[in-house]
């Protein structure tokens, strides 16, 4: 049986049908085609389809889409303020070369913005334990941490 | 070194904004009207005759649009080596037996993933089970049964090199050692599941969007095994996800949605699980290496024989050409007067090993870096003067591979050695601490035609345009390691212009210039980069004869395209905008547009590559001597790719090697039983995360590489060979442990540790 929920992701509504046992990652993909958000393993342990619930850090292939009716959902796609301006972490992900096959990369982006929204000057250190459930099999991770550090400094100054 | 405009600069990837925006769409992000999902019914059993599959329940369920076995679909063995048929011997789906746990058996395609899902459960198959083998002594002993009918006693490929007089060398030797090497399988764990989406066009021909990176090759192989010919089929790449050698061959999802949707007249996907990847997909060969070098009392290389056994698995896949590379790798990096090889790749129930980022270099190496750290301390010699002894130098012969042209080789180990203080650190080591050297040579794109092409290796298409823009068309597969941006950067670079004026397609077998191969071998670069420039060259051709009209000049005078100009060299105020000139050239032929093609083949560069990279690593360790665990504290590399096109995507390529060589080393593996792999998801297979990277130091060697595009050459591929056996030979000197069969673990450090005490 399908249950009648209303998602609000990144601001928007969606009234849909959903089964009880989809995940949000499956619905974000599959039926609202918001594909910003990965699916690298399903099982919790690669970071690629993290999503922001009420600002903290989810595994969205973790979280049935019932668990989240009438939360705030914010996905890779509701980051940029707009179509031609980036938010400052994707800016620094893009200057710092933080990106290879780009798999991995929203669900670090989001990962990233629950870390600076809870500590504004990480060090190096903290990064990578921010990090440490995300999985990157490209850029080793270095400049990853480099962007991200990068990204505080500039949303420290704006 | 030649200076440079875009070339060596820090510009941004050409794909990077939409990746971080999530705008990047890669294939399984794709959903078409009326799409069905496609799930694969895999054998549980490691080697059975199939007797009877009964797939009447699955077909009657609710939503299942078709069900195929291996009757339904044309019986056409395929295989990446074309060249030498024989050597293909997989068929989409199993036609009579199946050869390790996960061969693929059955597809279903249904209105949904669950009815999918359901179905696959329906299929009811009978096995015969037969005797297992899973390692390459059970599977080459007189009267082993066969795998494949076709290879009795289970040897798929034998090959043989030798050159010098091998004998004579060990006689003539001071010190010889032999020593035996079992290296284990590593997953490629790219971080996208494979996927594949194909659709029936209106006129009967078949487009496949698919994770792969040789849209070329499976252009060709799905065209052949679904009958048809090659341009009735159309293979498109979208963002790839990562592959590292395990997305370059025809797959089995590939060939189950093009032959689905040609059945059912609806598009049809398939992605894997990461289970399924885990479980059945590519992995790096697990190899035993038996190796003896003969060495002069002063350190210098005499004589080596080299036998490598290759467990592939079920079925060649790129093994041959791993076989084939082993041997070559064995005698590359050092001169080696006296050379005899042996390989064999054999067949067991297991997953198929294949190509994986180095292709063999990493064995290899692991072998010939281990055995001159012993013999090192064994003459009394330090290693990286025995190394520089023995190195590679430009202008040097490899009997029937190549002649080295540019090479960094010897001051890459300087540079590390010097980066790392090296003659100190070693001497002042903390107990527990260890530090250890690494070394690799690699190979720029291959040479040998194994895929029996008939086109050009590389193929290039540059249209100009009179608004000053440009346009780069090329099969060149961007599968994240940035290839789109260094031909771009490459086409900007001669023909003066910026970034922003280049737009580019690429990967689609339909719309790019045939051909190109893929993706791997560290190819991409100089064969795809070389088409670029030979056709940048063409269209300056063409704006020079112009502007020399325009100018009436002397005809001695050399032109040049700078900072979006065209004009004679140094004689900026003659210039004449690129846009205007090209408008020129279209007036002169009456409207024609200006389109150069450009090609790349090598010829008479020998048997294997047209260049090589080079490079040395050296690892500082600390071992817990109570748990065994091994902490990499620092990397230092130096390194030879000729010119760096783009330093930021150099050192990323590096600091991936980095990662992916630290879990070759010490974390990664699967556990394996009964040809069943155990570990199939994330938390079981452990790959370096953000918290094990060590500090790392790099430095570039500027060299400058004659036959490659601006001086590049290969960069990224050779550095998944020498992490290992650094990390190997600093464990050595922190503990006593000399690790023979990788990975390193803290119970081998702790066994070995125990013995010696
Ligand atoms: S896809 Fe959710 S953690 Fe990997
Ligand atoms: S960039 Fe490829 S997985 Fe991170």
């Amino acid at each position: 049986m399908k249950h009648p929920i209303e998602l609000k992701i990144n601001g928007d509504i969606y009234s849909l049908a959903v089964d009880p046992w989809r995940t949000l990652n499956e619905v974000l993909r599959e039926d609202l085609h918001l594909t910003g958000t990965k699916l690298g393993c399903g099982s919790g342990d690669c970071g690629a389809c993290t999503v922001l619930v009420d600002g903290r850090s989810v595994s969205s292939c973790l979280t049935l889409a019932l668990e989240v009716q009438g939360k705030e959902i914010q996905t890779v796609e509701g980051l940029a303020p707009s179509g031609d301006t980036l938010h400052p972490i994707q800016e620094a992900f893009v200057e710092k070369g933080a990106i290879q096959c780009g798999f991995c990369t929203s669900g670090m982006e989001m990962s990233a913005a629950y870390l600076l929204s809870q500590n504004s000057s990480p060090t190096e250190q903290e990064i990578r334990e921010g990090l440490s459930g995300h999985l990157c099999r490209c850029t080793g991770y270095i400049q990853i941490v480099d962007a991200i550090s990068d990204a505080a400094q500039k949303m420290k100054q704006s | 070194m030649e200076q440079f405009s875009i070339v060596g600069k820090d510009v941004p990837r050409n794909d990077a904004v939409a990746k971080a925006r999530g705008a990047a769409v890669y294939t399984d992000d794709m959903t078409l009207p009326g799409m069905l999902f496609g799930k694969i019914l895999r054998s549980p059993v490691p080697h059975a005759r199939i007797i009877n599959i009964d797939t009447s329940k699955a077909k009657a369920l609710p939503g299942v649009k078709s069900v195929i076995t291996g009757k339904d679909i044309p019986k056409v063995k395929y295989g990446n080596w074309r060249l030498f048929a024989d050597t293909q011997d997989e068929y989409a789906l199993a036609m009579d037996k199946v050869r390790f746990i996960g061969d693929e058996v059955a597809a279903v395609a249904a209105v949904d993933k669950e009815t999918a899902q359901e179905a696959v459960e329906l299929i009811d198959v009978e096995y015969e089970e037969l005797e297992g083998l899973y390692d390459v002594d059970a599977t080459t002993k007189e009267g082993a049964p066969a795998i494949h009918d076709y290879c009795p006693g289970n040897v798929s490929v034998n090959r043989k090199i030798e050159y010098g007089d091998v004998e004579k060398g060990f006689g003539e030797s001071d010190y010889i050692r032999e020593d035996t090497f079992e290296v284990h399988a590593v997953s490629h764990a790219y971080l996208e599941p494979c996927s594949a989406l194909a659709q029936l066009d209106l006129d009967g021909r078949i487009t496949l969007w698919t994770s792969t990176q040789v849209p070329y090759i499976v252009q060709c192989l799905l065209a052949s095994t679904l009958g048809m010919r090659e341009n009735d089929v159309r293979v498109v790449k979208p963002f790839v996800g990562g592959g590292f050698g395990g997305k370059m061959e025809l797959r089995t999802w590939e060939f189950c949605a093009a032959f689905m949707s040609k059945q059912t007249g609806r598009p049809v996907k398939f992605t894997l699980s990461r289970e399924e990847e885990f479980l059945t997909g590519r992995r790096r060969h697990p190899m035993t290496l038996h190796s003896k070098v003969g060495f002069k009392k002063d350190g210098t290389l005499v004589a080596k024989d080299l036998r490598i056994v290759l467990d592939g698995g079920a079925y060649n896949a790129m093994g041959p050409t791993a076989t084939f590379l082993c041997g070559n790798f064995g005698a590359m990096l050092y001169r080696y007067p006296n050379y005899r090889f042996h390989g064999q790749h054999a067949y067991t129930n297991k997953p198929p090993a294949s190509a994986m980022r180095g292709f063999g270099a990493p064995q290899s190496l692991y072998a010939s870096e281990i055995q001159m750290n012993m013999a090192a301390e064994a003459l009394g010699i330090d290693p990286v003067e025995m190394r520089l002894k023995n190195a590679q130098v430009s202008g040097d012969k490899i009997p029937d591979v190549a002649t080295i042209s540019s090479c960094g080789f010897k001051e890459s180990i300087e540079a590390v050695a010097r980066m790392s203080d090296w003659k100190r650190r070693r001497k002042e080591l903390k107990p527990g601490q260890g530090i250890g050297i690494g070394c690799y040579s690699f190979i720029s794109g291959g040479v040998f035609n194994w895929f029996n092409t008939q086109y050009p290796f590389s193929a290039a298409e540059v249209r100009a345009f009179s608004d000053g823009t440009v346009h780069l068309l090329s099969m060149a597969s961007d599968i994240g390691q940035g290839c789109d941006t260094a031909m771009k950067q490459m086409l900007a670079e001669e023909l003066g212009l910026q970034m922003k004026d280049i737009r580019i397609t690429t990967a689609d077998t339909a719309t790019t210039p045939q051909a190109d191969l893929g993706a791997w071998g560290s190819r991409v670069t100089l064969m795809v980069g070389n088409a670029v420039l030979d056709a940048a060259r063409k269209i300056k051709e063409q704006l020079f004869g112009a502007l020399s009209a325009r100018l009436n000049a002397n005809v001695v005078y050399e032109m040049e395209c700078k900072n979006g100009m065209v004009q004679p060299k140094g004689r900026p105020k003659k210039a004449i905008p690129f846009g205007d000139v090209v408008a020129m050239v279209q007036k002169s032929k009456r409207g024609e547009p200006l389109i150069a093609h450009g090609y790349y083949t090598p010829r008479d560069k020998g048997l294997v590559t047209p260049a090589f990279g080079f490079g040395a690593q050296i690892a500082l360790v600390e071992v817990d001597r109570e748990t065994g665990k091994v902490e990499v504290e620092q990397m230092w590399t130096a390194h030879d790719c000729g010119t760096v096109i783009n330093p930021k995507g150099v050192e990323g390529q590096l600091a991936g090697s980095i990662q992916m060589g630290l879990g070759y080393a010490l974390s990664e593996q699967f556990v394996m039983q009964d040809g069943k792999t155990l570990n199939t998801n994330f938390l079981d297979y452990k790959m370096p995360t953000a918290m094990d990277m060590p500090p790392s130091a790099v430095e570039h060697i500027d060299t400058y590489e004659p036959e490659g595009p601006l001086g590049a050459k290969e960069c990224g591929e050779g550095l998944a060979s020498p992490t290992a056996p650094a990390i190997s030979d600093a464990v050595y000197h922190a503990t006593g442990y000399r690790c023979k069969d990788l990975p390193i673990t803290p119970e081998k450090i702790l066994n070995s540790m125990e013995e010696g005490a």
